[in-house]
């Protein structure tokens, strides 16, 4: 260790691998389905990319996790965005594509990808 | 890409209730389940909550699991993991309220509890150096070594009016200047880490759930007086702190934090281990001195004190590790942050090892100036089987109990000496109405006899004769005039004796002769032992209106002496009946009782 700021270094990288562990409630969460039928439509992926996007944009107040099956099966991968003063937003038929812009139009950006939830979707 | 964190505890608690076999299944099951890439697995420190080990929680929804079993991961895996779907029946119940989750500090166990010396334990991985540092980990020591003089270090640590966590609360800030103000040349400071009290763990957990505040806080502390060499005394019971704060000790080489010139501010300093051989004697600061050099550990007069004549002769510092796990943070955050919590004349937090008869067995660390009604019935969550506290035992074999009566006291240094206790080191075992008073002090006596070293007469023959006595009062044999006799005995045996292990060895004696002397006259007066547990004041009988008849109590006696017809009432024969209570647990009716 040859001075401080190389200390602060190790910190700040150390930090962000560990952001999973600290309590954000009232930061945004996105919940990927991931029951059987969501598995078996790629919701791995979906969820996989969602967690690797938001890292490297280091999304601080963003939790990503997982939920069961929530009875839509045809729409799977469905990803549920909880935020903490609007509507809860429901993507359908997600992939890992479709996440990358969710990420960048919707997380970051707060407008909702229209084209991706389930009130648009079959229209 | 790591998604997800599975935190086990790796403590000693959660070791014996089996969570080295639990984490080895997780990991296997994790990677059967191809998640090995996604869902990284850390072994922790105590998380305090001991009563409901195994303990497991998962991030990043912060799930907590408790009493977790092998039998239960490949739900968890299957469940939780891969689908995300909480496995409720495994939740730890205080956090399940009207079907919804919440935080783990909402519990009544964590509310109340502020904790700085155990921030990490059950948060980091304490194998990991870098998960140290991402939680503000060697900040301290940078900011001290780049930014204050010792002089300032020293004038900091005064002003938060830290005082030292392993009994006698000395203030930590002015023994560091009693060894600052020692002439140049080597110097040492130490770390008690010989954690002995009965029913005390706190040091324990820091060690291995936060070995790195340790360090971090050795350097410091040899920062501000001008050493460069430390020691760790820690007890060899302890394996598992060991194991984790030698590997600890190799990061920090590795990485320069111990070293030379380190962060290139010029300072050097190292740390070596010492594993102590069990003895309770070598927490007494000479005698854990004399340990170190390699001497028999025995105690010395004092003065001269450690801070100018102690380890090798030379000026040492001589902390516990509790005291030392607060000081990263006092450096970091200010004296005057830590300052605002506690009480006038106690500041900051205590660690408390709750055990005896109480629900939630485990650490707990409050702010100074908590009431015991607090600690006991809020987050200790009260007494199992709906019984009746009797009193609290504080402070080990050195403390003293405290009754009912003074249960709203503001537990902080002073008050628990005024009510005739003490800190010590923190341990606090509950006693209901089931427990005597005078077999508790007859324990802790026995201790003492036990571990006294031997060199000065006061202890050596003092408490031998001290337990003598109590031995004659709980047979039935002792008089009135044997109370007063020990009443004197204790005082002399505090006034003499050498070292603290004597002086405080009759406190528990004397605190139960003034709160509880009608259960001593009890068994003196009327030869009964108000709580039925001393084996020659009470019998074991079968109640006659009771009893069914059924045999049972006189198949499970193993001394035969139960006779009696089937159907028909049994008898106990008083004479062959070695009161082991077996029968009691036996019989199905309540028919059998201790009077």
């Amino acid at each position: 260790m040859k001075s401080l700021a190389e200390l602060q270094a190790i910190r700040d990288k150390a930090r962000a691998n560990m952001g999973i562990r600290e309590d954000k409630t009232d930061g945004v969460r996105v919940v990927v389905g991931m029951a059987t039928c969501g598995i078996a439509a790629g919701a791995r992926p979906v969820l996989s990319t969602f967690v690797e996007e938001v890292a490297r944009e280091k999304l601080q107040d963003v939790v990503v996790g997982q939920t069961g099956c929530i009875g839509i099966c045809q729409y799977e991968p469905v990803v549920e965005v909880f935020e903490p003063d609007r509507p809860k937003t429901t993507y359908v038929k997600m992939t890992a594509e479709k996440a990358i812009k969710v990420v960048h139009q919707h997380l970051m950006n707060g407008q909702i990808v229209e084209e991706y939830t389930i009130g648009t979707s079959g229209k | 890409m790591i998604r997800s964190h599975v935190l086990v505890c790796g403590g000693t608690g959660c070791t014996s209730s089996g969570s080295e076999a639990v984490i080895t299944a997780l990991e296997s099951h994790i990677d059967k389940a191809g998640l090995a890439n996604e869902i990284k697995v850390v072994k922790t420190g105590c998380f305090g909550l001991c009563a409901l080990g195994p303990i497991m929680i998962v991030y990043p929804e912060g799930t907590f699991y408790s009493m977790v079993k092998v039998d239960d991961i490949p739900e968890i895996v299957e469940e939780h993991l891969l689908k995300g779907r909480i496995v409720t029946r495994l939740v730890y119940e205080e956090t399940v309220q009207e079907d919804k989750i919440t935080s783990l500090d909402e519990t009544g166990f964590y509310k109340k509890q502020l904790r700085i010396a155990l921030r990490n334990c059950g948060v980091i991985d304490p194998e990991d150096i870098n998960e140290y540092i991402a939680y503000d980990g060697y900040q301290a020591l940078g900011k001290a070594l780049t930014e204050m003089t010792p002089e300032s270090v020293i004038e900091e640590i005064k002003n938060s009016g830290l005082r030292g966590r392993g009994g006698a609360g000395f203030p930590t800030g002015v023994k560091w200047s009693f060894a600052a103000s020692q002439p140049a040349g080597q110097k040492y400071v130490c770390c008690n880490a010989d954690e002995g009290d009965p029913g005390a763990f706190m040091d324990r957990s820091v060690l291995e759930g936060d070995p790195h505040a340790l360090i971090e806080a050795m350097a410091i502390a040899g920062y501000a007086i001008g050493s460069n060499q430390g020691f760790v005394y820690v007890r060899a019971e302890y394996p598992i702190a060991v194991h984790r704060l030698q590997i600890a000790v190799d990061q920090a080489r590795e990485m320069g934090l111990l070293g030379k010139d380190i962060m290139g501010s010029g300072f050097d300093f190292d740390l070596e281990l010492r594993l102590g051989a069990g003895a309770f004697v070598c927490g007494e600061e000479t005698a854990l001195l004399t340990s170190i050099e390699g001497n028999r550990g025995e105690p010395r007069p004092r003065p001269p004190f450690p801070a100018v004549k102690g380890l090798f002769g030379k000026p040492t510092i001589l902390n516990n590790v509790e005291t030392y796990a607060n000081i990263p943070r006092i450096i970091l955050l200010g004296a005057d942050w830590f300052n605002k919590i506690g009480t006038e004349r106690s500041k900051g937090t205590k660690v408390f090892a709750l055990g005896g008869k109480i629900n939630n067995t485990g650490l707990v660390e409050v702010p100074m100036g908590t009431t015991l009604r607090e600690i006991i019935d809020e987050i200790g969550g009260g007494i199992p089987n709906g019984k009746k506290f009797k009193a609290a035992q504080t402070g080990g074999p050195s403390g003293g109990c405290i009754p009912a009566s003074k249960m709203d006291v503001e537990i902080d240094y002073d008050n628990l000496i005024a009510i005739g206790s003490m800190m010590g080191s923190g341990g606090l075992i509950v006693m209901d109405e089931d427990s005597c008073m005078v077999d508790i002090a007859k324990f802790f006596l026995e201790f003492t006899v036990d571990e006294s070293c031997g060199k000065c007469t006061p202890c050596r023959i003092g408490t031998k004769r001290l337990h003598e006595m109590l031995e004659k009062v709980t047979s039935g044999k002792g008089t009135m005039a044997d109370l007063d006799k020990m009443e004197k005995l204790c005082y002399y045996i505090k006034e003499n004796a050498l070292c603290g292990l004597g002086q405080t060895a009759p406190n528990p004696v004397l605190s139960t002769l003034r709160y509880f002397r009608d259960e001593y006259e009890a068994h003196v007066r009327d030869k009964k032992c108000p709580s039925h547990v001393c084996k020659d004041l009470m019998n074991v009988v079968i109640l006659e209106d009771k009893c069914t008849g059924c045999t049972a109590c006189a198949r499970v006696c193993p001394t035969n002496c139960i006779s009696g017809a089937v159907k028909k009432t049994h008898v106990i024969d008083q004479d062959k009946c070695i009161k082991c209570g077996a029968c009691i647990e036996k019989c199905r009716f309540s028919a059998i009782v201790k009077q």
